[in-house]
């Protein structure tokens, strides 16, 4: 019998697929019976997906030629 | 969308590696066009300032460059860069705190940790709501709030897609260390961004 505080310690295990077939059969189990924990679990994937889908530190521009430069004054000749 | 280190696209990474390592420069310069992006992002993860990330970027090309020969092959090469930015950018906090305190290992797991408390379903599209710019404000927001061991591995797992071994060798941190700080990393992110992107007018709210 999986407890909520059992499903939160599996769910990044969960999200991430590594956990073996029979565990995932009963952490879904917990979840079609849990709205709680549907919640948490569908909110915590959603949060992953942001971060990946919008890139909050794209390199500004300017950064790359900076780089360069820095690279060429101590490797002569890059 | 984010670069993936695993799309390669007819990216010979071992053959440019070894090119750079017998003074191929346009090898090298390659491997940056390459990777600074993912660097930087990485940088901007754990410092938090733009100044910082930019220094450390320069740092980790400049010493990949001068240790190239180093690299012996054993780990993939965006790995090996990925330690030295992860060094460079530890240094860099523990240089703004005068306490030298930062460290990967703070233990952080206290175990009693309330790691749910906001339960309520998001707006099926945030977008609709909010800008792009308001978005990556948001999220700038939250990954702010975590301890520096938190936004790390999350930024390697998550963002960089590394697996939780990769992780591990790259922070010097235990594979249980990882997993743990990765568990909370998201669930506290969850729990942040939640405040802003819940369904209006919900009253689905529980507590576990």
């Amino acid at each position: 019998m999986v407890t909520c505080k059992d499903f939160l310690s599996e769910l990044s295990e969960y999200l991430d697929g590594s956990v073996e077939a029979g565990l995932r059969q009963e952490l879904e189990r917990h979840l079609s019976e849990c709205p709680n924990c549907w919640v948490v679990c569908d909110t915590t994937k959603k949060t992953i997906q942001i971060y990946r889908g919008v890139d909050p530190y794209q390199m500004p521009a300017g950064v790359h030629d900076r780089l360069i430069a820095a690279l060429q004054k101590r490797t002569r000749p890059l | 969308m984010i670069q993936r280190i695993g799309q390669t696209n007819g990216f010979d990474e071992a053959a440019l590696v070894a090119q750079a390592q017998t003074g191929g420069v346009e090898a090298f310069t390659q491997l940056v066009n390459r990777y600074e992006g993912n660097i930087y992002r990485l940088a901007r993860h754990i410092t938090q300032s733009p100044e910082d990330a930019e220094d450390v970027l320069q740092e980790t090309f400049l010493k990949a460059y001068e240790h190239l020969r180093d690299f012996q092959g054993n780990s993939k090469f965006y790995t090996w860069l990925v330690r030295i930015a992860v060094n460079q950018a530890l240094m860099k906090l523990r240089k703004r705190k005068t306490d030298a305190s930062v460290s990967l290992d703070d233990p952080y797991d206290t175990g009693e940790e309330n790691l749910v408390r906001e339960i309520a379903v998001w707006e099926p599209n945030p977008e609709q709501t909010y800008s792009r710019e308001e978005i990556r404000a948001i999220l700038v927001k939250a990954v702010d709030s975590l301890p520096p061991t938190f936004r790390a591995v999350f930024a390697l797992r998550d963002i960089e897609e590394l697996s939780t071994e990769e992780t591990a060798a790259a922070l010097n941190l235990s594979v249980p260390a990882v997993k743990s700080r990765l568990l909370r990393a998201r669930l506290r992110l969850r729990e942040k961004l939640t405040r802003y992107f819940q369904r209006k007018g919900d009253d689905f709210f529980g507590y576990m």
